[in-house]
């Protein structure tokens, strides 16, 4: 696996399903400016599924997801 | 000598912690104020019931005086500033009070002029003058396209624009003109639902009554003028009548303190519920970072929390409660045989949700 990216924001999504890391991340997009690498820790498995979706529909980049104990970093570009 | 607390926001988050700490704590041991700029407590679930049943603005506003417990002192005024160096929260009157113990239950601000052409074209349900010329424009609309999302995240009570899109099918179904209006929900989410295990339960509503959706739909402005919805993942949509829930921000108070983060929310810990970096400082309910849905439910459950670990340490008691993301959710679709959810969502490693 290449190296962990930095990010500029990390967002702790671990554990909680209401709202959800996907709408933490929408949020923390809305609020970055172009360019900021945003962090998602998620441990819902449905985030590796939905947050590359969105990130692709949004025009946003998805630079990788890294598995960790019980959960997973996703990190993303702010990209427009 | 007795520790004065002061709570900033008199809604549900600090009206409970405000009643539980007069509970346990006796007048020798502590004060408990509360600041509230409109002196009103709105239950804002009623919100729902007034824009589409018969229910009277008047049996969901009371005084915040009535519901406080006695010994709790009530200050109308407006903070506009809170200074933690000096322990002190300033006021719009001139008034400053100082405090040992700050609890920061500002709640969330709306900001329709976020989203350009929100505010000129969207209606919403989440005050009560909003709720009322909603109900005005739905008696009146009997054709068309009626759209119904989300100005941003995050927003109050997650499940209401969902909820609000069932009830609507039902009151139209009951005045036979279901047939002539479209009801089309906008999602932010690749689902109706936030919650993935809830989804196909509303799903299957959604499906049954013929209520349209699209997701993956992040508003980004509205053109009033040609009657559209644009979103960030590039689809337009047009409508005839549209429902949004403003974008939500902290509260001013907190931005004009730089207590909060880019949205205005107060960074605080999830476990201790302390704002980051305060020993003294607390935030719950709607004030807070956290990831979790912005809910009296919420509020509810973090305020028993603060309450028991403030006076746990003003009586000497070493023992500390954690928050564990307990949230309890109530969805009403408004059909004849109305429906209910009930969810928890734990922050708490290992946490399951349950419906």
């Amino acid at each position: 696996m290449s190296e962990e990216p930095k990010v500029d924001r990390l967002i702790d999504a671990r554990n909680t399903f209401c709202p959800g890391p996907l709408m933490e991340l929408i949020r923390a997009i809305k609020e970055a400016k172009v360019g900021e690498v945003i962090g998602v820790l998620s441990s819902d498995t449905g985030s590796k599924r939905d947050i590359p979706l969105w990130t692709s529909k949004a025009g946003h980049k998805l630079i990788g997801i890294y598995e960790k104990a019980g959960y997973a970093e996703i990190v993303v570009q702010k990209i427009k | 000598m007795s520790k004065k607390i002061v709570i900033v926001g008199g809604g549900p988050a600090g009206t409970i912690v405000a009643n539980l700490l007069t509970k346990k704590l006796k007048k020798e041991e502590a004060s408990v104020t509360v600041i509230d700029k409109t002196g009103r407590h709105v239950y804002e679930p009623g919100l729902l019931y007034v824009t589409l049943s018969d229910q009277d603005p008047k049996g969901i506003v009371k005084d915040e005086k009535d519901i406080l417990n006695k010994k709790v002192r009530l200050i109308v005024d407006e903070a506009t500033k809170i200074d933690t160096k000096r322990k002190m929260v300033e006021m719009k009157s001139g008034n400053r009070f100082d405090y040992d113990y700050l609890i920061i239950a500002t709640g969330a601000r709306l900001c329709p002029e976020e989203v350009p052409g929100l505010k000129e074209a969207a209606y919403h349900f989440y005050t009560v003058d909003e709720a009322l010329k909603l109900k005005d424009a739905l008696e009146k609309f009997d054709k068309g396209k009626i759209v119904i999302g989300v100005g941003g995240v995050p927003y109050k009570c997650p499940p209401a624009p969902a909820e609000i899109a069932c009830f609507l099918d039902y009151k139209l179904r009951k005045r036979k003109t279901r047939d002539k209006v479209e009801i089309h929900y906008l999602s932010p989410l690749p689902r109706i639902f936030p919650i993935e295990s809830v989804d196909p339960i509303v799903n299957k509503i959604f499906e049954k009554e013929g209520i349209k959706y699209t997701t993956f739909f992040n508003v980004e402005s509205v053109d009033p003028k040609r009657k559209e919805v644009h979103s960030l993942e590039g689809e337009t949509i047009g409508y005839d009548l549209l429902i949004l829930i403003p974008p939500h921000r902290g509260s001013k108070v907190i931005e004009d303190s730089g207590l909060g983060d880019r949205g205005g929310w107060v960074p605080t810990d999830r476990y201790t519920l302390k704002v980051k970096g305060y020993d003294d400082v607390y935030a719950i309910g709607d004030a807070t970072d956290l990831p979790i849905s912005k809910s009296g439910a919420a509020a509810h459950y973090e305020a028993k929390v603060v309450a028991n670990n403030i006076a746990s340490e003003i009586k000497g008691i070493e023992s500390r409660d954690k928050y564990n993301g307990k949230v309890v959710c109530l969805c009403d679709a408004g059909n004849k045989a109305i429906y209910m959810i009930i969810l928890q969502s734990p922050l708490v490693p290992d946490g399951s949700i349950v419906c």
